[in-house]
């Protein structure tokens, strides 16, 4: 019987214990140190602390590994794993929580709807995050994915007053939970087959067996339902349109890069590990799903006039491209997904981020008539808008094109050809409805005279998100080599 | 200096960029001098090109060469030959003389406007000087943001459709043939064991006849589109209209060289096989012709004056694409010297359309008659801007077509007789035109009263005209330029060309006298 909390345990989990205090913190000191209302704003001090300790923690884990040559850290008799994997995920986390929390309490402020508790979801929400990265046991991801999902629904609905709010938190926790039932029955199965909840474990039974075994393939079946609900890939897609247009455009940013990441990281996890031995049944039935996902996406997103929903198809189509890149399944698909789950972090955040300096008092400020003439009111939100869309459709020199690079190319390794030719034909597709946007940004006359709700948190959070934009694009070396270390080996 | 050469005049645009916008948008006259400067030194600084290029040296001058993304094996990498020289001195004039053009026809948005020209011209630039597949595909799509803009913001009526039309066009074309190139970059890979985007690594590649089809087709639906080729052409004429006159200029003279520019410099060398194909050479000979008949059939028939304009680009155009797929040193050379005429001449047309337009803010031909009785100058620019487009000894183009179909001719007989009927049927539509539109009594009130050409109205048709007579009556330091590149492209696709013409011809011909490459390339 080894010993219950190693160092090395420890070791392992530092940034969630540094995200689960600071979350707790939070809540302590919103009532006792923070009573009026307008001085919570400085919870973002909070929040900065925790992701600085966090980050500091991943630096020191990640050079731990480097300095010995190791390629993970096994903490908890390997219910986490640490790994250049998990640590890049964990940096996508922190700087999309980071970003966040920074644009939420002038938007909240307006929306009427600015508490504490905010701040601690985002970080709670993280925590969970965390163990979808870094976990390699069933019940160490399961619970890292209900703690993000949980605190998802809460934070979908926050605006209690709000009937969109409230009905995209239900609709989201209804669908959710029942995602989360087919996840875990694969779960168990998988655990009837092996007898082990450890991921490694569950890979040697699970090979040990032929692809086409029947039990495998409802594990399969059934846990990649839960996958594919979380990246809100076709044909689970339904939530998202809906949940990101009714929740705060604050959360709606973070759930729409953070979760996803977070999801993406857990999908890779469960496929290239445990299922990894049954691709040839996986790989045609995923490629359908990613041509079906970007279908759907892309021609859905085609007539939407709320800003929010067609970013949400947009959404969907990325989880297409992403899941392309397993489906090729070579080391650049795989370190495809990575660079394209980066610099989507980056772009979507953006977009998101204009939409939120939109919402003023009185306007919701999401339709395309609202961002009509947006050139000639703001410029500076006009233009860093349309750097994010170029690099949503994937025009260089934008960041997003090297997303779409890498899966292009590992499409043309394996010999995709078919699947290459239809996901570039979709880029044409996705510039038609950016550029409506893009359209009524520059083309249009200015509807809504009010000045855009702009305040310091938000003008350095989509600075730096478009400067990131267009420098990943420009210089990509360091970014690339980021993402290389996250490989899965 | 020398080795940063191409560098100063590829960002010199962008630089003028950064200034430009700090500048106050209110301010439209200092903005206006300001893209004028910048767009005059754009030119002057391209000037040195010229003096230095040394025209016998073999493969790239002034080439530059750094690293930029090590993990993708893509590099800054920069380099002329006589091709580019030509392209590039084209764009940084034509460049000037639409910022120029533009003073008075630009009231709205004076900032953005000049700001979105000088990303097109740097776009433009970077897609003439890469020697680098990634750098070059950057820029490729680079350019297609500015245009959309000028297309859609500054354009006519239907300038949101023309403009989503043109950028979705092309950038599906873009796109696949990226496919094209990853391809060609993964091959490098499997045979070499290293990723590199060079064009001169990807030249020493060995693909086998059907794979090296399939990325011609790739890059053939990249390049065809932009050209644009026969059954690609449809989103030109309306991009070509609604465009504002300089963004028809640039569009015209330079935007569309970037597909022909595409053929020579990265299908036929990388692709040799594929590109001296019969089959393959045959579909594109016929597309071509097709393009210069049905171009000028269409011209024929148009009652805007702009669309006319437009759709004799696809009839000109046809030519350059058809010298090219001749495949031999005359037909690749008159392309190219083609290709420049196109820019000076039909750049000149839409200038001369964007003179009246301003007047009378209408391009029906049917609007006009008579005009060469009020506006002499004018009617003494445009005629030398229509012969030269026609092709009238002595002025530029001539040259073009005439050197284009004795490289037909010399290919198969029956390609040089169709496609004779283009420059008939291009003499026809324009004097036609210039009939209709210049000659008679004036037939139309409001004509009696527009003023003639202004100092510097005349200023931007100047040094197209010079270009133009100059290219007419003396052409040799043009095929001069061109020899070198031309026979090293030749040389590639039909290796012993240059062999068996010798062999047969008791004197031998200009071209076999060049020293070639080893090897090819870098």
């Amino acid at each position: 019987m080894s010993q219950f909390y190693t160092t090395t345990d420890h070791f392992t989990i530092v940034p969630a214990l540094m995200l689960a205090l600071f979350g707790c913190a939070i809540l302590l000191f919103d009532f006792l140190v923070f009573p009026d209302p307008r001085q919570r704003k400085f919870l973002i001090v909070f929040v900065a602390l925790a992701e600085g300790f966090t980050g500091y923690a991943l630096y020191h884990q990640a050079a731990f590994l480097a300095a010995n040559g190791l390629s993970e850290i096994a903490g908890f008799q390997g219910s986490v794993t640490i790994d250049g994997f998990g640590i890049f995920f964990n940096w996508i986390f922190v700087a999309a929580a980071m970003i966040v929390a920074l644009v939420s309490y002038k938007y909240l402020e307006i929306s009427g709807e600015h508490h504490g508790e905010y701040y601690s979801l985002i970080l709670f929400a993280q925590c969970g995050m965390f163990f979808l990265a870094t976990g390699t046991d069933l019940v160490t991801l399961f619970i890292g994915l209900e703690l993000m999902a949980l605190c998802f629904y809460v934070m979908v609905g926050f605006l209690r007053t709000d009937k969109r709010s409230n009905e995209a938190a239900m609709k989201y926790l209804l669908l959710g939970a029942f995602s989360s039932g087919f996840l875990v029955y694969g779960f168990s199965v998988m655990y009837g087959i092996s007898g082990s909840t450890k991921l490694a474990d569950i890979t040697a039974a699970i090979a040990a067996r032929p692809p086409w075994d029947p039990v495998v393939f409802l594990a399969l079946a059934t846990t990649s339902v839960g996958l594919l609900f979380k990246i809100s890939a076709a044909p689970f897609h339904m939530w998202a349109p809906d949940a990101y247009e009714g929740a705060p455009t604050t959360v709606t940013a973070y759930l729409s890069v953070a979760s996803k990441a977070a999801s993406i990281a857990f999908l890779l996890r469960i496929f290239l590990g445990p299922l990894g031995s049954a691709r040839e049944v996986w790989e045609p039935i995923l490629a359908f799903v990613a041509v079906l996902t970007m279908t759907i996406g892309n021609l859905a997103a085609i007539n939407q006039t709320n800003i929010k929903r067609l970013l949400a198809y947009s959404s969907i189509s990325h989880a297409g491209y992403m899941l392309l890149g397993l489906v090729a399944g070579n080391t650049t698909g795989i370190n495809g997904v990575a660079v394209y789950i980066m610099v989507y972090t980056f772009m979507n955040l953006g977009a998101f981020l204009v939409i939120v300096a939109l919402r003023r008092q009185n306007i919701i400020g999401e339709d395309l008539d609202d961002i009509a003439g947006l050139m000639q009111k703001s410029p500076g939100y006009a233009i860093l808008m349309l750097i994010f869309l170029l690099s949503l459709a994937g025009i260089p020199p934008t960041a997003g094109f090297l997303g779409k690079y890498y899966i292009f190319l590992a499409l043309i390794q394996t010999g995709h050809y078919t699947l290459a030719v239809i996901a570039t034909l979709y880029v044409a597709v996705a510039i038609y409805y950016y550029f409506k946007v893009v359209r009524s940004m520059f083309t249009r006359e200015v509807t809504e005279k009010a000045p855009l709700a702009s305040s310091f948190g938000l003008r350095l959070a989509v600075g730096v998100a478009g400067a990131l934009t267009l420098g990943i694009g420009l210089y990509p070396e360091p970014f690339l080599r980021l993402a290389q270390t996250s490989v899965l080996r | 200096m020398d080795q940063h050469l191409l560098s100063i005049v590829l960002f010199t645009p962008l630089a003028g960029l950064a200034v430009l916008l700090c500048l106050p948008a209110r301010n439209h006259n200092l903005i206006r001098v300001w893209a004028n400067l910048v767009g005059a030194a754009g030119f002057l600084i391209s000037i040195p090109l010229v003096t230095r290029f040394r025209a016998a040296t073999p493969g790239f001058q002034f080439e530059e060469r750094a690293d930029w993304i090590p993990s993708l094996g893509a590099h800054y990498h920069l380099g002329m030959d006589g091709i580019s020289l030509l392209l590039v001195m084209l764009t940084t004039l034509v460049g000037f003389l639409a910022v120029l053009s533009s003073w008075r026809a630009i009231d709205d948005r004076v900032k953005g406007y000049y700001a979105m020209f000088m990303l097109l011209q740097t776009g433009m630039l970077g897609v003439f000087l890469s020697l680098d597949f990634f750098l070059f595909y950057i820029f490729w799509e680079l350019v297609l943001v500015p245009m959309y803009f000028i297309i859609g913001i500054w354009g006519g009526p239907r300038k949101l459709y023309a403009a989503i039309k043109f950028f979705l066009y092309t950038l599906a074309g873009s796109v696949l043939m990226l496919l094209g190139i990853l391809t060609l970059y993964f091959e490098h890979f499997r045979q070499f064991g290293s990723y590199t985007f060079e064009i001169a690594d990807l030249m020493k590649i060995n693909l086998p006849l059907n794979l090296q089809e399939w990325v011609f087709w790739a890059f053939f639906l990249g390049f065809a589109i932009k050209v644009p080729m026969f059954p690609f052409h449809t989103w030109l004429p309306d991009a070509h209209v609604e465009a504002p006159t300089a963004g028809s200029v640039i569009l015209a003279s330079v935007l569309l060289k970037m597909g022909t520019y595409g053929f020579i410099r990265f299908s036929l060398p990388l692709l040799p096989k594929a590109s001296a194909d019969q089959t393959i050479v045959q579909i594109l000979a016929v597309l071509s012709i097709i393009g210069i008949v049905y171009g000028a059939l269409v011209s024929l028939m148009q009652q805007d004056w702009k669309k006319l304009v437009a759709y004799s680009s696809v009839s000109h155009l046809g030519f350059c694409t058809l010298g090219i797929f001749a495949l031999n040193p005359n037909g690749l050379a008159g392309s190219v010297i083609q290709q420049v005429n196109h820019g000076i001449s039909t750049g000149m047309l839409f200038l001369v359309i964007g003179i009246v337009y301003e007047r009378r803010h209408t391009r029906e031909i049917s609007e006009y008659g008579g005009l060469a009785h009020v506006m002499p100058k004018f009617a003494v620019i445009f005629a030398i801007a229509m012969l030269s487009s026609a092709g009238l000894p002595l002025l530029n183009g001539f040259v073009g077509e005439f050197t284009i179909l004795q490289g037909a001719f010399e290919a198969n007989r029956i390609w040089a007789a169709c496609a004779v009927m283009g420059v008939i049927l291009g003499a026809a539509y324009l004097l036609w035109l210039y009939q209709r539109t210049m000659l008679g009594q004036v037939t139309n009130g409001k004509n009696l009263l527009i003023p003639d050409m202004s100092l510097r109205e005349i200023a931007v048709f100047l040094p197209l005209i010079a270009w133009a007579v100059w290219i007419g009556i003396y052409p040799k330091p043009y095929f001069d330029v061109l020899r070198q590149p031309v026979s090293e492209i030749v040389e590639r696709v039909r290796p012993g060309y240059f062999a068996a013409q010798a062999a047969r011809a008791p004197s031998p011909p200009v071209a076999s006298r060049v020293a070639l490459p080893q090897g090819g390339g870098r």
